[in-house]
């Protein structure tokens, strides 16, 4: 299919698969097993001027909107799902400061994430409070100049490798989800610790760790948008993030695909290639029509969110769904196209299919999405009245 | 510091096929790339001038018009200028003709401290250009470089690979070296960096733009080499198959390998 790429979006691509096929190929399985975050391929991310693809040109990125990020965490995807994500949770943890941070703010760290010398992170989940994220126990609150916060947020992607956070806190616990803010909080700040690291069951190439504040002072001016905003930030960082998940799924499904029709080619059962029959192409056509609407769903809801329309949160939403749902059918299929070998860890496909799991659930689990795409729906309905 | 690296496009290819009526390569339908050797000379560059804090990287082809692909492809990692000589003149320059023609835009450029090279092209595979150059130039030169250990303005301080082992040679700047694969891992053309590229025009100069070139030096007349004959050697296969059951087909192996006295 033909996307219509401008000539920078297919530079982005080019650059962001060659990078996949020289620099992760050779080592995702290492990664994968060790389970060991991967800063040398993050080194390589930021010497190809890939980390700060969604970042403004004025504060040293590319400029080129969450299509741009979404273009590059589909190629990387293809080839780790693990990898990529060093590149789509700093994504996350940055669109608070792109879409409430002041410009001073923005100054301050945005050049830093541009670059690729820092990571970010987001910090909303706790033990009690996932889905349900109005149910937070962290606490910040003022003193002074400062707030101080107290509590322990948990599965943090980049978790004690990012070197800045956004973290929502409640404020005024008796307001409720209007009771909370959110902050930026630098690593190294007194007070500040990392937790439990989490053993995994995909993406083990990713940090997923507790943050653990005890009495954190943050000064008030590290604010994001004002206090009692937390909640308002949040949604707006998720519904902008999500397309990001979204291409890690694509890219995911993708890879996976490839792989299974390489091996269909070339498997020889019964004797013919097993792509001759007709149960596997059946197996291939659903798989290869469900990635092509997924990457069609996918590119669409960046290029409306890049194109500064209001409204995105139902696709967003779709976009997150869909090609999360088709990752895990895809993954799954490809093992099932190569039987044992597709079972075995000599071949990627029970990694892909290890790595599609957790697009299901962060960033909203599917379960979520479809309560934000019905409530957009039953609200544009309300509105035809 | 300014560092001039040269760099040669040659066909992505090992296999090369030649005319067998005039002797030379058959370039039509094959991808042209930057020499792969080359591009180690390049990324060595760029690693001095990072460590080092300043300098400039230049560069330099020789070649058809076509060539300023290569000029790009070193811009998109990371070079400052390139620089392509192209002229019809230099049609059928051997290495020697190349080198005194490279040397002649090397004295042109002047204030370089270093010049790097791959340590061959992948097409000729003479490994002569870079020697040449040095003897032309009369600049000291360290061959088949593993490892800078050292540089300064002045110094470089260098490993040599060796088939068995390494030396450590110390020369004065400037001073030409060629560089092994071992050196250090290319980087990959930045996202930035192509974006310039494509926009990178690249110098051109011809013969007439080198003071004192003497056009006698160069091209098919004024190379010393001459090529009288090239052929593609065909391979032959004289294998033999020893039929039979597998121990009366192993007896009879051993009585062959036997007779030809290998054991």
């Amino acid at each position: 299919m033909n996307y219509f790429l401008t000539e920078e979006q297919q530079m982005i691509l080019d650059t962001a698969r060659a990078l996949a096929k020289s620099k992760i190929k050779p080592v995702r399985e290492k990664y994968d097993e060790e389970g060991i975050f991967p800063w040398d391929i993050v080194k390589e991310m930021a010497a190809a001027d890939l980390m700060g693809l969604y970042i403004p040109e004025q504060y040293g990125g590319m400029g080129g909107g969450v299509f741009a990020l979404c273009l590059a965490v589909e190629e990387l995807s293809k080839v780790c799902g693990g990898i990529s994500l060093a590149m789509a949770a700093t994504a996350l943890g940055t669109f608070p400061l792109l879409l409430f941070g002041s410009e001073e703010q923005k100054a301050k760290y945005l050049p830093g994430i541009a670059s690729g010398k820092h990571l970010a992170a987001f910090a909303l989940t706790e033990a009690n409070a996932g889905s349900d994220a109005g149910n937070m126990a962290t606490t910040a609150v003022r003193d002074g100049d400062d707030y101080i916060l107290n509590g322990t947020k948990q599965w943090i992607t980049n978790g004690g490798e990012a070197q800045i956070y956004s973290v929502v806190a409640m404020t005024n616990k008796a307001k409720g989800t209007r009771g909370a803010t959110a902050f930026i909080v630098e690593k190294g700040t007194p007070g500040f610790e990392f937790g439990k690291k989490e053993n995994k069951m995909g993406i083990r190439a990713s940090a997923t760790r507790e943050l653990v504040f005890n009495n954190c002072r943050v000064p008030a001016k590290n604010i994001l948008a004002k206090e009692g905003m937390g909640f308002i930030v949040a949604v707006n960082t998720l519904n902008n993030s999500r397309p990001g998940v979204a291409a890690q799924a694509l890219g995911i499904a993708a890879g996976a695909l490839e792989e299974a029709l390489l091996y269909s080619r070339q498997r020889v059962q019964f004797g013919q290639p097993i792509s001759s029959i007709q149960a596997v192409q059946h197996m291939l056509a659903n798989m290869a029509t469900e990635v092509e609407a997924a990457r069609a769903l996918v590119y669409a809801t960046a290029r409306t969110i890049d194109s500064g329309e209001k409204s995105f949160a139902k696709i967003s939403a779709m976009s997150k769904l869909f090609a999360s749902e088709v990752a895990m059918r895809v993954t799954t299929d490809a093992v099932q196209v190569m039987g044992g070998y597709g079972y075995m860890k000599e071949y990627p496909v029970e990694k892909m299919m290890r790595d599609a799991k957790i697009t299901q659930i962060y960033e909203g689990t599917s379960q979520i999405q479809r309560n934000e795409i019905a409530l957009q729906l039953i609200k544009e309905a309300a509105k035809m009245k | 510091m300014h560092i001039v690296v040269l760099i040669k496009q040659v066909v992505a290819t090992t296999n090369v096929k030649l005319d067998p009526e005039t002797g030379t390569m058959i370039r039509d339908g094959v991808e042209s790339i930057l020499n792969p050797f080359d591009e180690y000379a390049v990324e060595e560059a760029l690693r001095i001038k990072e460590r080092m804090g300043q300098g400039k990287v230049t560069v330099v082809t020789m070649g058809p018009p076509q060539a300023k692909e290569i000029i790009r492809k070193a811009v998109g990692m990371g070079v400052d200028e390139g620089i392509l000589v192209s002229d019809r003149l230099l049609a059928g320059s051997d290495t020697w003709a190349t080198a005194y023609t490279l040397s002649q835009v090397l004295k042109k450029i002047g204030d370089f401290r270093m010049i790097i090279t791959g340590k061959q092209a992948v097409d000729g595979d003479t490994a002569q250009v870079g020697p040449e150059i040095a003897a032309c130039l009369d600049l000291p030169m360290i061959a088949w470089v593993r490892k800078i250990e050292s540089i300064s303005e002045t110094q470089i301080r260098a490993e040599r690979l060796m088939e068995d082992g390494f030396d450590v040679l110390e020369s004065p700047l400037p001073a030409i070296i060629s560089v092994v694969k071992e050196i250090n891992e290319p980087r990959l053309e930045s996202l930035k960096g192509k974006m310039r590229a494509k926009k990178y025009d690249p110098q051109v100069l011809t013969v007439a733009d080198l003071p004192g070139f003497e056009v006698s030096q160069v091209g098919l007349k004024g190379s010393p080499t001459k090529v009288f004959k090239t052929f593609t050697p065909q391979r032959q296969y004289k294998g033999e198959m020893i039929a039979g059951e597998p121990a009366q087909a192993a007896a009879n192996l051993y009585e062959k390998i036997k007779t030809l006295k290998i054991v």
